[in-house]
């Protein structure tokens, strides 16, 4: 399992460019926005967490897609579902999820500060989206690697697994906006929606896995 | 005309990566010497530099905030004509070159919002807005990590190098309006005053220090970017070999078995 | 130790490719499927391997030696793609497929050498051409202990040295007291059954 996990972290670092790419889109959504509502700081700074969530789920959306299509095309996939009895399939599928997490989706929670700042927030908003980014993205990713499963099988499944995962998200961005706001704003509390996503993140550390194990066993052909 | 043959004549020398290799192995030491001494001498005048009335100490920010923003600039220019010289004139360093500069340039361009920011916050009391100066260079900044990602997206050097040719040149309109939009726009930041019309509006005990950074800066890039050249090259030729090792191990296999 | 298939049928795509099939290999024994494209091979092959559901029948392996528990645990599959990933180096691949599938009698330096590709270990897999591509992938079989091996046109972009040497390795796992499940239309140099898809159909 450890060789998995190193060898899926080589994989995204070498494999041209890809944590790049996830950067660079979470920059370039957080950029239009003072475009789009206007360059007023007051109103960036209020909206701004809510942004940093948008953008990083946007993000790590993106190269979802590739998690298990890649090993699909070259037949490493047969071999992973046919060493089953040797490794759990849940759990290989939860190995490559973290790989996949620390290459694509660390680096995002990594930068997210520094767009905080041309958001204009202030260090505790800031701090509190940044922690709360970290608690959170694993649930997306999670949740993804179900979609991924589901249309690893499809020719063009890019697209398809990011409009079956979007709505499935949507607790996630909540609890995690509103922890957000918790933090700064005064009669909002931080801890309980805190919780509440640190929760659905494990939930979905056992669920997703498993529901993506099962699709996964009846895409072979 | 003999001097027109000599020209062509060293032009075509260059465009072969031994010559630019043997070149640039002599260059270096002198240029990074040059460097460290222009930077040295530079440093010592911003810390004899007096301070501003208005801003205080944070006024040296500038010393390297202006080298770093007009190297961004800069290095997007030479990443330009680099890429004319892939599609017009098929020159074969000219995508190396480019490959080399975009890292280089995308930290300048990195650092210069960065200073800029850590001098913007004690002056306007906010790390960041979104004027059309500060908006403009973070585009820039984009796209240079736009450029690497397409750089390092495709594994066959010859396909990716039009490809970003062709993305750079359509990315230099951003050039002029990063230069001129302090002018054509009413922003925070504050006009040019260094390159104007009618003379430079700085004070000379600052302008000073200033050029000779802005020099040191610009002879750091040059010696950065004939390194990263030089490592481009060596890259390439380490791809090529190991292909060629590739091939040649296909004969080994019937004098093993013989051994077996 | 022994492979029995009964009544098996398999179907790709809603078609029948091939019904009541009974077959048997003991330990030390080779099967040939052969036939015409389209017959049914690689189906049958995926079915023995637990990647396909079949359409009637079972297959399963009587008395599997420890420590593998059923058919899929005791199986080595190489199929039509190489299971390898271009940007990293043969080594780092093996090495992964080794610590993954579990260590076997031979090392990968052994296993490298026995497929002609010792002194390029460290190159990507990218860099290789058809052949040694598929010399790589053959030497995931010897890296990690399978009583079972499951070949699909093992020999495709093989040339005549490499055939031969690929011949001594797997007479080499039936001496061991393997057993060997080959789709091809090639002969492979083992004496062993033959069923002839094309037929049973």
């Amino acid at each position: 399992m450890g060789a998995l996990f190193i060898r899926d972290i080589r994989l995204g670092l070498r494999a041209g460019g890809g944590v790049l790419i996830g950067i660079l889109f979470f920059l370039a959504v957080i950029a239009v926005i003072p475009f789009g509502v206007g360059p007023d700081l007051k109103l960036l700074a209020r909206i701004g967490p809510a942004m940093l969530w948008i953008g990083a789920l946007l993000a790590t959306l993106l190269g979802l897609d590739r998690l298990f299509q890649a090993d699909r095309d070259d037949g490493s996939l047969d071999l992973l579902i046919m060493a089953q009895e040797r490794h759990m399939l849940a759990l290989t599928i939860l190995v490559k999820c973290l790989s996949h997490w620390t290459v694509s989706v660390l680096p995002l929670v990594i930068a997210s500060p520094l767009l905080g700042l041309f958001m204009n927030m202030e260090p505790p908003a800031i701090g509190a989206t940044t922690l709360t980014l970290l608690v959170g993205t694993p649930a997306i990713t999670l949740i993804g690697a179900v979609g991924a499963a589901v249309a690893v099988s499809l020719p063009r499944g890019g697209l398809l697994v990011s409009v079956i995962i979007l709505p499935l998200t949507i607790p996630v961005l909540i609890f995690g906006v509103s922890a957000s706001y918790g933090a700064v704003e005064d009669p909002a509390p931080f801890l309980a929606p805190f919780l509440i996503l640190a929760a659905i993140t494990l939930f979905f550390a056992v669920l997703g896995p498993l529901a993506a194990a099962a699709a996964l066993k009846s895409s072979t052909d | 005309m003999s001097d027109a043959v000599s020209k062509t004549g060293r032009w075509i020398d260059l465009a072969n990566p031994t010559r630019f290799l043997s070149l640039a192995g002599a260059i270096l030491p002198w240029l990074g010497g040059l460097t460290a001494l222009v930077l040295a001498i530079g440093f010592w005048l911003s810390m004899q530099a007096p301070d501003d009335y208005q801003q205080g100490a944070t006024v040296k920010i500038m010393f390297i905030h202006v080298p770093f923003a007009w190297l961004s600039m800069m290095c997007y220019t030479i990443m330009t004509i680099a890429a004319l010289g892939t599609l017009v004139w098929r020159h074969p360093l000219a995508d190396v070159s480019a490959k080399a500069a975009a890292p280089i340039g995308a930290v300048f361009t990195a650092l210069a919002l960065i200073t800029g920011s850590l001098w913007g916050k004690p002056m306007w009391g906010t790390w960041w807005v979104w004027d059309a100066r500060l908006t403009s260079v973070f585009v820039l900044f984009l796209m240079y990590l736009g450029i690497i990602a397409l750089t390092r997206a495709m594994d066959d050097p010859a396909k990716s190098a039009k490809a970003t040719a062709i993305l750079t040149l359509v990315g230099f309109i951003n050039i002029p309006i990063i230069k001129f939009s302090v002018d054509w726009w009413n922003t925070l930041h504050q006009p040019a005053s260094v390159l104007r019309m009618g003379g430079s509006t700085i004070d000379p005990s600052l302008l000073w220090p200033l050029l000779v950074m802005a020099v040191g800066f610009t002879l750091l890039f040059f010696t950065m970017h004939i390194m990263a050249m030089r490592n481009e090259i060596w890259r390439r030729r380490v791809i090529a070999m190991r292909r060629v090792a590739a091939r040649s191990a296909e004969r080994r296999p019937m004098t093993q078995e013989g051994g077996q | 130790m022994r492979l029995v298939a009964e009544n098996l049928g398999g179907e790709r795509g809603g078609e029948r490719l091939f019904s009541g099939l009974d077959f048997a290999v003991s330990a030390g024994n080779a099967l040939l499927v052969t036939g015409p494209n389209g017959a049914g091979k690689s189906t049958l092959l995926r079915i023995i391997a637990g990647l396909l559901v079949q359409a009637e029948g079972a297959v399963h392996l009587e008395s599997p030696p420890q420590p593998y528990e059923s058919l899929v645990a005791a199986t080595h599959y190489l199929g039509h793609l190489n299971a390898m990933k271009p940007v990293l180096s043969i080594d780092e691949n093996l090495r992964f497929w080794q610590s993954f599938n579990g260590a076997g009698r031979c090392s990968i330096v052994e296993a490298l050498e026995r497929v002609g590709l010792a002194d390029i270990g460290h190159l990507p897999f990218g860099y290789l051409s058809t052949g040694q591509k598929r010399r790589a992938s053959i030497a995931r079989l010897l890296i990690s202990d399978r009583p079972v091996w499951l070949l699909d046109e093992p020999t495709a972009g093989l040339d005549k040295a490499s055939e031969m040497q690929f011949t001594g390795s797997m007479q080499q796992h039936l001496a061991g007291g393997g057993i060997i499940v080959a789709a091809t239309h090639l002969p492979l140099g083992l004496a062993a059954k033959e069923l002839s898809l094309g037929a049973a159909a």
